[in-house]
């Protein structure tokens, strides 16, 4: 039985094989509150898989994850995200034919029951909140609009926004930045170090200037294992690093 | 009344033969299915058709030659059985050209679509061979039983459907894992785009392996008339059974398609001594969908990474 | 922001029915529309036998408004809706012929006082579980709950086990298949493969008038038009909009903290309960039941409704119910060789190129037209703002 620690996320010898590919392999990694973690590594490595299992899309084969000292590897997505979990995707992932607003709104963390969505109301409480996120992201003239006619940055700071509409204690980012242009990724460099502020972050990303932008900590994962850990400067110096990695 | 033990192994010999007969014409309904629905991952609801159009193939040809060459009666199955899995085959790759191409990321739909041409293929039965069950005319050989002991009677029929199961499995796998048409069939289920732009031709890769599927089913059908006559509606016999078999397996396991087939086999050799016809299916079905509760994406099903 | 936030916010509650209900005006005109021919068209123009005809297409289009919200709305297909259909329909002939069973007509029996195909079965005590159909209420309540309890049954397992959308069709096919035969080969029981037949009365009132079939359709008519405005008010609600974003987003909803298993099987039981409602009053128009009315061909058939209608439009459920049905009666007997290859390509025609059914037809075609039409009449008035907001074409779910 793991003992209890005070981090806000403690994964201790966490395994997971698909027939019999051991895609993360006994992996050990601990996040502070309020931290913002990057996690690096070359394509293959296991990082998406990682967030998969934090977030329980995917079910650990062995290991434990605990997040403020509660065992969730048995637990469901939904519950996952109820404790305070949020994650966005790799590709943008947001409702197409619902309006900017109704996306915003569908994440708000109230009345996710079947009773519950049934009697949901957009008190003035709510849409206050709302309003608050689209000005946030940039999107507060675009709230009508179809989500499916956003632009490609627009959509993953949209996906931004519902995460920030669920207010969740540790939000986890798949390649938050790719496919925007230089002036959105900027953008979103603010955006995610205000989002760090309130709450702990991690985040997958393969643009290293980015990296260096917004990192306190990175971790380099090489087949599911943990490589190495520490601040932009001590990773970028490590020679194993740069073999596996930053060498080509 | 005593029964002897040589008796008593007798009957059960003949019982499991006859199981296994079940379990072979569970596989063959599943197999083409196999193909179209655990590796493409497409639907095809007109796949009872395809059996019945092999069915339909093999009664009109035994009809030519017993008119027409008195001669080849004793021979001509094994001349339906290959000019079945033609036209079936061809059916198929026409279907697959005009309709199925068009909805490989609309599943449901796929669904729909295909019922609609079952409707179509049944109503072209009935409106141009015929509403009337007819049965192929069988020759002597294939009717008779072989003695294995003074007890023991194991009808040809029976001996003649194992070896065909098993001669179309080893060929499925061989095509599959040795041919080069099969290894891109695979290739394209697993990653379209990828084997696209590997320079691999994938819709004429699905268009052959729909057609195969089509073609298989149809050399099932073509034996399912030594069993039972056929109809332009003989399809509805076939079409729940064929999927359910297929999805208890697991989608995309072989293997999960012979352990379910045999699995279904027994229990309604069981259940249909006990009861009558419709109640024993009742209850197989209800235990299959029991078991499906249990067993969700199939019994045979291995974890892969999303 | 103030502007936004009274535009957005639930607070007027008049507004906030409006909305529910109706959605827009165009909501309220489309809803009008089919009240009035449903309730005054209809009526002044055909005569009983074709009256009750109309009401007996009306039936299926209680499940076609079942599968607008389970598989237009929620990407859920089922392809066992009869089974539902079958069981509101056999628990109203249950109670029906419990009543044209009194001990008096069925006299010449070997036991007086049981249902006519039990006593051909030779079946001499009413079997425990026709009991609580002597009760109309009763029977009522089963019309209502039975369906929502076999739904859940049917499907809690398969979604929380997450069985693919086509697996899933292809269970609830082979559940409506296990219906047919378990009601086949309980002749004794259910009436097998005849069904339920001469029903008479209802409480003493006799069903077969023309008085009655008239009433009947009446009847029919308001509960569809009840059952509309109730499943526009569930689509409308975030409920609605997380059905159709887990639809289109499985994952996404999930990682939004929403049960996804949960709202599936809710949507699969409300469809279940609508299309049983449609079965209860098919029986008593009809004035029998049986299982061919609800084996796999009845219930792809429910489906093609839906489809010609317009999968995502709940008003559109109901033409195609009326479309396909009037179709079938005029053709099948006409030319039934025939009309099965327009029905087989009518499936195919919908998915290859209307995959909105009538639906989209309407939304791409005529309305643009209408608002041409619309915004020539009203540019000679004088402007009124809050209209031109109305007459924007939006993708709305108000046809």
């Amino acid at each position: 039985m793991p003992s209890n620690t005070d981090f806000l996320l403690a994964i201790e010898d966490l395994t997971v094989s698909f027939d019999g590919f051991k895609a993360v392999d006994d992996l050990t990694l601990y996040v502070d509150k309020g931290e913002l973690r990057v996690i690096i590594g070359p394509n293959g490595a296991g990082k998406t898989t990682v967030l998969d299992l934090i977030s329980g899309k995917t079910k650990s084969s062995a290991g434990s994850i605990r997040y403020n000292n509660k065992e969730i590897t048995k637990m469901r997505e939904h519950e996952i995200v109820r404790l305070g979990i949020g994650r966005k995707f790799q590709t943008p992932s947001i409702y197409d034919k619902l309006t900017v607003f109704e996306n915003l709104e569908i994440s708000y963390p109230q009345g996710r029951s079947i009773n519950g969505s049934l009697g949901f109301k957009r008190t003035d409480k709510v849409v206050k909140r709302i309003l608050e996120v689209a000005e946030e992201i940039f999107l507060i003239d675009l709230l009508d609009l179809e989500a499916e006619l956003l632009s490609h940055g627009q959509k993953q700071w949209l996906e931004i926004g519902m995460l920030l509409v669920q207010d969740p204690e540790l939000v986890m980012l798949d390649e938050p930045v790719a496919g925007m242009t230089a002036k959105e990724r900027d953008e979103t460099a603010i955006l995610l170090k205000k989002m760090a502020k309130e709450r702990s972050v991690i985040i997958i990303e393969h643009d290293m200037d980015f990296v260096a932008k917004i990192a306190d900590r990175v971790t380099v994962l090489h087949l599911g294992k943990i490589l190495k850990e520490g601040t932009m400067e001590e990773v970028q110096s490590d020679p194993t690093v740069k073999e596996v990695y930053l060498g080509h | 009344m005593e029964y002897s033990i040589e008796e008593i192994i007798s009957i059960v010999v003949m019982q499991s033969f006859s199981g296994v007969s079940l379990m072979c014409i569970y596989a063959l309904m599943g197999l083409g299915l196999y193909i179209i629905f655990g590796q493409m991952g497409v639907i095809n609801m007109a796949h009872a058709e395809f059996l019945v159009l092999g069915s339909y193939t093999m009664c009109l040809f035994s009809q030519l030659v017993t008119e027409h060459m008195p001669f080849l009666t004793n021979y001509y199955v094994v001349l339906a059985i290959p000019l079945s899995f033609g036209i079936a085959f061809g059916v198929g790759y026409l279907v697959e050209w005009s309709l199925i191409s068009r909805l490989y990321k609309r599943p449901l739909d796929t669904l729909l679509a295909t019922w609609g041409l079952s409707l179509i293929m049944q109503q072209s039965f009935r409106t141009f061979i015929g509403a009337r069950e007819t049965s192929a005319t069988l020759p002597e050989w294939l009717l008779g039983s072989w003695s294995a002991t003074d007890t023991i009677d194991i009808p040809v029929s029976g001996l003649v459907l194992l070896g065909l199961t098993i001669l179309l499995t080893l060929g499925l796998i061989f095509y599959t894992k040795k041919t080069r048409m099969g290894l891109r069939m695979q290739a394209t289920t697993q990653n379209r785009e990828m084997t696209g732009a590997l320079g691999i031709n994938t819709k004429m890769t699905d268009r052959f392996s729909f057609a195969i599927a089509c073609g298989i089913s149809g050399i099932a059908g073509a034996f399912f008339t030594t069993m039972a006559s056929t109809s332009p509606s003989a399809g509805e016999n076939y079409i729940v059974d064929s999927f359910l078999v297929l999805v208890v397996g697991g989608l995309g396991s072989l293997a999960g398609l012979f352990v379910s087939a045999g699995f279904l086999a027994l229990l309604s050799s069981i259940l249909e001594f006990f009861m009558t016809g419709s109640i024993a299916k009742v209850i197989l079905y209800v235990i299959i969908f029991i078991t499906l509760m249990k067993f969700t994406k199939g019994i045979f099903y291995s974890k892969v990474r999303s | 922001m103030m502007n936004n936030l009274q535009k957005y916010s639930d607070s007027s509650i008049k507004k906030f029915l409006f909305e529910r209900f109706f959605k827009n005006k165009e909501g309220v005109i489309g809803f009008a529309i089919i009240a009035v021919l449903l309730l005054v068209l209809f009526p002044t123009i055909f005569s009983t036998f074709r009256l009750n005809m109309i009401g007996k297409y009306l039936c299926y289009a209680f499940v076609s408004l079942g599968l607008v919200m389970c598989w237009g709305r929620a990407g859920i297909l089922s392809l066992g809706q009869g089974l539902f259909f079958g069981l509101g329909g056999y628990c109203m002939a249950m109670f029906l012929k419990l009543e044209a069973s009194d001990p008096e007509s069925t006299a010449i029996q070997t036991t007086p006082g049981i249902p006519d195909f039990m006593d051909w079965n030779q079946i001499t005590e009413l079997p425990a579980m026709w009991y609580p159909f002597k009760s109309l209420s009763l029977t009522i309540l089963l019309i209502l709950t039975l369906p929502a309890i076999l739904a859940y049954i049917m499907s809690v397992f398969y979604f929380k086990g997450r069985v693919t959308g086509v697996v899933f069709a292809i269970l609830t096919q082979s559940m409506v298949a296990c219906a047919w035969y378990f009601i086949v080969g309980n002749q004794g029981l259910f009436g097998g493969i005849n069904g339920i037949t001469d029903l008479k009365t209802l409480k003493g009132w006799d069903i077969r008038s023309e008085e009655a079939q008239t009433t009947l359709y009446f009847v029919c008519c308001i509960l569809l038009l009840i059952t509309i405005l109730l499943s526009r008010y569930i689509m409308s609600t975030r409920l609605g909009r997380v059905l159709v974003a887990q639809r289109d987003k499985e994952m996404r909803v999930r990682f939004s903290g929403y049960s996804i298993t949960s709202f599936k099987i809710f949507v699969f039981c409300l469809a279940g309960v609508v299309s049983s409602i449609g079965g209860a009053m098919f029986t008593l128009q009809v004035g029998f039941m049986s299982p061919n009315l609800i084996g796999i061909k009845p219930s792809i058939d429910m489906v093609i409704f839906t489809a010609v209608g317009g999968r995502e439009s709940l008003l559109g459920a109901v033409y195609g119910a009326l479309a396909v049905n009037a179709a079938k009666t005029t053709f099948s007997e006409a030319y039934p060789n025939l009309w099965t290859f327009i029905y087989g390509a009518t499936f195919i025609i919908i998915v290859l190129f209307l995959p909105k059914g009538l639906a989209g037809l309407y939304e791409n075609f005529i309305k643009p037209q209408l608002y041409k039409i619309i915004c020539k009449f009203s540019s000679k008035k004088t402007e009124d703002s809050d209209d031109s907001t109305n007459l924007k074409p939006t993708v709305t779910d108000a046809k």
